[in-house]
């Protein structure tokens, strides 16, 4: 079970867009939801309202600064969840085989009857997608909502990640990576998706469009305009003459700036 | 990561039971009958309870057999296999020989063989991990085997042999922390890699989802053994390697031998609790620290 499939039929993920998300987190709380209402055991929090409270979460948004070189620094909002590896380290290094990757979407799920709640498929992950449920003492992760996206029961336009269906900028996409012709490859090419920690072989599914480049504020008319500052006159001229003739450090200060 | 107390003494005194063991199936030292089943039964208790503690960490114990079922891709599961292989092997070996007085040495072999194996196997649970590249080498398996063996000989008084495997111990444990503080950067793995933001400029860790801990903060993250590092590496070479290494030099007593394995095992807790508290997880970098 553990075994990764060679080749998945599908491939599903998310491409997340790092220049339209605005960092509300609502689908952290979307994720929260549906997924302790549904499958697997409940997302728990303990001592919500007390000194140090803590839950299980498939879905976190992180805040970055990205200082360039010449420009004003960003700030950029990044939601991360499961990136349902091809080469997922989850999946192999369970022992138990609760941990497996669907041959028919590449969906990587945790049978949650057959987890041991060892922890290592969370060690095993460079991303930080799994947490170990605190009540429960099971491993949580991503599903990608599998019981949305196949559920006839909701109307067609629900049946996506909730993530996906609730965010208000509409900066996740869900699709198939398998298929060339998708939403999702053509957001790819079209705006150089990127790979998270390509160098740990995971093979993320998952992808993320980088900040668009900023516009760069060029004055075109500026140099062509005369000088707004010109040579004092009447009293404020004395003035400066005046303070000029003084011994001390203002005088040269003032030359040089005119 | 975190050092569990659970995880160190399974992998310490599970690691000194097999070695012991391994003297013992190799005819070292040369026993029977009653002294052969106190032997015996320190090293099983060492190896058999090292494994049960392993257990103490785990959320649903209950389902601990289903851990048997990977073994084709898990060393955790090919551990768990070992380890029983062992168990049964060596006590096969010590039935004949504490109750019928035969040693079968070809058995024995195959026993010592499998100890080191499974040491190995708990061994490759950790360096398989690319996640921590302090542990993604073959130092770490080195070193649980060599100490494993090297607490064997401590353990079944094989004085000659401790005494060069005490000094390789502490070379490469020495090697091991001096290259060990080198992996994490080497590995590529940094901030901007994490995020994929590195090509626009320094990215930094502006604010975390959170205000709070969580599961990963709490498993992944530990940082107070770096503020004293040096100090605990130094305590810990001290009481595993040089204090039992002098005392091996006087002239042989029950005590001092006695003083040399307890200042090898405080010492080899100190080094394991340093193995896990010192190993830095690349996920530390979404969160903005190293």
């Amino acid at each position: 079970m553990t075994e990764l499939p060679t080749h998945t039929t599908r491939k599903l993920g998310l491409v997340i867009d790092l220049d339209t998300c605005v960092g509300c987190h609502a689908c952290v709380i979307a994720c929260k939801g549906w997924n302790t209402e549904n499958y697997g055991a409940p997302l728990a929090d303990q001592d919500a309202y007390g000194a140090e409270p803590v839950g299980s979460f498939l879905n976190r948004v992180h805040s970055y600064e990205i200082q360039p070189e010449n420009a004003p620094a960003q700030l950029v909002h990044f939601p991360k969840s499961c990136l349902h590896c091809e080469d997922a380290p989850c999946v192999t290094v369970c022992p138990t085989g609760a941990s497996y990757k669907r041959v028919e979407d590449g969906i990587v799920l945790v049978n949650e009857s057959d987890c041991i709640g060892c922890g290592l498929c969370a060690w095993a992950c460079p991303y930080g997608a799994r947490e170990m449920d605190p009540t429960e003492k099971v491993m949580k992760k991503c599903t990608l909502c599998v019981d949305r996206i196949y559920n006839e029961n909701l109307p067609e336009e629900d049946r996506e990640p909730a993530c996906v269906r609730t965010c208000p900028s509409g900066a996740r996409h869900f699709g198939d990576f398998a298929d060339p012709d998708s939403n999702v490859n053509a957001l790819v090419a079209e705006r150089g998706g990127i790979e998270l920690m390509p160098e740990q072989g995971t093979k993320p599914v998952n992808r993320y469009l980088p900040p668009r480049p900023k516009d760069v504020e060029i004055d075109v008319l500026g140099p062509l305009l005369a000088p707004v500052t010109e040579e004092a006159r009447g009293f404020l001229g004395w003035l400066d003459k005046a303070l000029d003739r003084l011994p001390g450090q203002s005088a040269r200060a003032s030359k040089e700036r005119r | 990561m975190h050092p569990a107390k659970s995880i160190i003494l399974f992998t310490a005194s599970s690691g000194l039971g097999f070695g012991l063991l391994v003297f013992l199936c190799m005819g070292f030292p040369d026993v029977t009958g009653w002294v052969a089943f106190v032997f015996f039964a320190i090293a099983f208790a060492l190896a058999g309870g090292g494994l049960v503690s392993s257990t103490f960490h785990l959320g649903h114990p209950e389902r601990a057999l289903k851990a048997f079922s990977q073994w084709r891709t898990s060393w955790l599961s090919r551990e768990g296999w070992l380890a029983c292989a062992t168990l049964g092997t060596a006590g096969l070996y010590a039935a004949l020989l504490i109750f019928t007085g035969i040693r079968v040495l070809p058995l024995g072999w195959l026993a010592a063989l499998l100890c080191i194996a499974t040491v190995y196997a708990t061994s490759m649970i950790y360096a398989q991990l690319k996640t921590v590249p302090r542990w993604n080498h073959w130092t770490t398996s080195a070193l649980f085997m060599a100490l494993a063996l090297t607490g064997g000989a401590l353990l079944s008084g094989a004085v000659m042999l401790a005494m060069p495997m005490l000094a390789i111990c502490f070379t490469l444990q020495f090697y091991t922390w001096k290259l060990g503080d080198t992996l994490l950067a080497e590995s590529g793995t940094t901030i901007a890699s994490a995020t994929g933001l590195g090509g626009i400029g320094t990215v930094r860790a502006f604010e975390p989802p959170h205000t709070g801990g969580n599961y990963l903060t709490k498993e992944m993250f530990f940082v107070i053994a770096r503020k004293h590092a040096l100090k605990l590496r130094s305590i810990g070479l001290a009481l595993a390697f040089v204090a039992p290494f002098l005392l091996l030099l006087l002239p042989f007593a029950h005590i001092f031998a006695l003083i040399a394995i307890l200042a090898h095992v405080a010492g080899l807790l100190v080094l394991r609790w340093l193995f896990f508290a010192e190993a830095e997880h690349v996920v530390s970098l979404y969160y903005g620290r190293s």
